[in-house]
């Protein structure tokens, strides 16, 4: 039980997060490359979230017609798909293809500088690996992905506006009046909070699997792919979190 | 590219020279593969010390040690009158700008060209009257190595030959007082392995530096080498001039020269 493969790498993973918070908050800033990595996490994420969020909303309004018809309750479905993007699919859909995209990347990017000696090269040029590295990158997931989610919601609202427009219509204003309506400080900012520890999550997760690959192409494919899959479990794993805390506090 | 000849003899004997790198009694295992045991060896400021040993036999763990990418487990280090052992990270950092360290994959960063890989450890060793500078430094460097007009290229277009000279350029740019060769000529064809040697040797001339070389490419180590230290069973099992060793009657030392 405990020479537990499954404990060595929880306790790996801890100690590493541990390391971040040690390092990542005292000088010198790496913040040329948190800049960069900010771009490169965030902006070049756009286009896919925005899709994802796009079809998200459509695909949801359009599912969701023809039950509500049947209740004659037409008219709830901006609030029932303000709710449901806002609180749940908004955060878990960005968060996850955030870590298909960006986890799955830092954990390439990081193993192949780690079996080239890339990452030993630059210990030797006089910079910590670690701050340059992994704290930058945990950094600009933990906080571009907040801005995502936002965005992907807003785009995924958008779509769902136009998606009741395919049969009836209704006005934009009428649209964002029924979702705001339906909305309360309780569902929009636990389910932002949330999207801060998955990016952290992402970030953590993709750096330590490339940080600590294992030598050959190999090993890089792996820090690649698990990644990838240890992220995303997380990702449930802290929505369930998330679920039992605000209601707790009350906010459910 | 400059085409070098046979490099010129190895200078005179530098025993009275000043040592800029001791090894004493260094032990590092793994597990219970121990890998050294008992090595020690000095390095004299301008000479050329060249570490041969089989493959397997430690060479790398060794020079490792000495840049602090390892920690030996006993014995003590010395570097420039400094305790590796002792040092914390910001120490170790500034010491690092004095000891340079050519990997035996180059370890370019690959998703950066040329100039970038040159101006990366420029601007980590940020040195105030370097400023403004680094341009000159920059194209200095690359011309040293002969690879004048590469500045712009990515790693991934050069040859090995021209990759493990822009590694070089990358180590030369900080000036450091000891440059650490692993493995310098391993994998590359027999002339442009014959033209690093010259070109390190044309380094230790130009800039006085020292350089610990690992090798096992006799042809390299006798153009290199001012002194030969024989690494096996995990310490210095022979030392003295390529000459030397290459006379010795012990059939460990005779076996490398056949």
């Amino acid at each position: 039980m405990f020479n537990s493969p499954f404990l060595a790498e929880t306790g790996a993973i801890a100690q590493f997060t541990g390391r971040f918070f040690r390092e990542g908050f005292r000088p010198r800033y790496e913040v040329r490359e948190f800049l960069y990595q900010c771009f490169v996490v965030g902006y070049q994420s756009l286009p896919m979230v925005g899709i994802t969020g796009f079809i998200m909303g459509l695909v949801l309004t359009l599912q969701s017609r023809p039950t509500m018809a049947q209740f004659g309750a037409e008219s709830w479905i901006p609030t029932m798909v303000g709710l449901t993007i806002i609180r749940e699919m908004g955060p878990i859909i960005t968060a996850l293809i955030f870590a298909g995209k960006i986890g799955s990347s830092i954990g390439a990017e990081l193993g192949s500088m780690r079996v080239t000696e890339q990452i030993d090269a630059m210990e030797v040029s006089g910079t910590n690996p670690f701050k340059y590295l992994v704290v930058t990158r945990v950094l600009a997931t933990t906080l571009m992905l907040p801005l995502l989610t936002v965005l992907a919601d807003a785009i995924g609202l958008y779509a769902s506006y136009v998606g009741i427009n395919f049969k009836g219509v209704t006005s934009l204003a009428l649209f964002t009046n029924n979702v705001l309506s339906g909305l309360t400080f309780a569902d929009v900012l636990p389910a932002f909070f949330k999207t801060f520890f998955f990016g952290f999550a992402v970030g953590i997760i993709g750096c330590y699997k490339g940080y600590y690959a294992d030598k050959g192409t190999a090993g890089v494919g792996a820090a690649a792919n698990s990644a990838v899959v240890v992220s995303s479990l997380l990702i449930f794993i802290l929505d369930l979190l998330a679920v039992q805390v605000t209601s707790l506090m009350g906010f459910n | 590219m400059k085409t070098l000849t046979e490099p010129a003899p190895p200078p005179a004997p530098t025993g009275s020279a000043e040592v800029v790198l001791t090894l004493e009694h260094i032990a590092k295992s793994f597990g219970d593969n121990h890998v050294l045991q008992d090595f020690s060896l000095n390095l004299h400021r301008g000479e050329n010390v060249v570490v041969l040993g089989k493959s397997g036999s430690g060479k790398s763990v060794l020079v490792k040690c000495i840049i602090g990418l390892l920690k030996a487990d006993s014995g003590r280090i010395t570097v420039l009158g400094q305790d590796v052992g002792t040092l914390g990270h910001e120490a170790m950092d500034q010491l690092r700008a004095k000891l340079g360290f050519l990997f035996q994959s180059n370890a370019l960063y690959d998703s950066m060209t040329v100039r970038e890989n040159l101006l990366f450890p420029l601007r980590r060793q940020w040195l105030a009257d370097r400023r403004g500078q680094e341009k000159e430094m920059v194209q200095q460097a690359l011309e040293d190595v002969g690879l004048g007009d590469t500045a712009e290229k990515m790693p991934a277009e050069l040859s090995g030959g021209q990759r493990k000279r822009i590694a070089l350029a990358r180590t030369l740019i900080l000036r450091p007082e000891i440059i650490l060769y692993d493995e310098p000529t391993t994998g590359l064809d027999p002339i442009t392995a014959r033209e690093i040697s010259g070109l390190i040797r044309e380094v230790q001339q130009k800039y006085q530096t020292a350089a610990f070389v690992i090798s096992h490419d006799m042809d390299s180590v006798r153009l290199v080498a001012d002194r030969v230290a024989l690494l096996a069973d995990g310490r210095c099992y022979a030392q003295g001039t390529y000459a030397e060793l290459a006379k010795h009657e012990d059939p460990r030392v005779h076996a490398f020269f056949i």
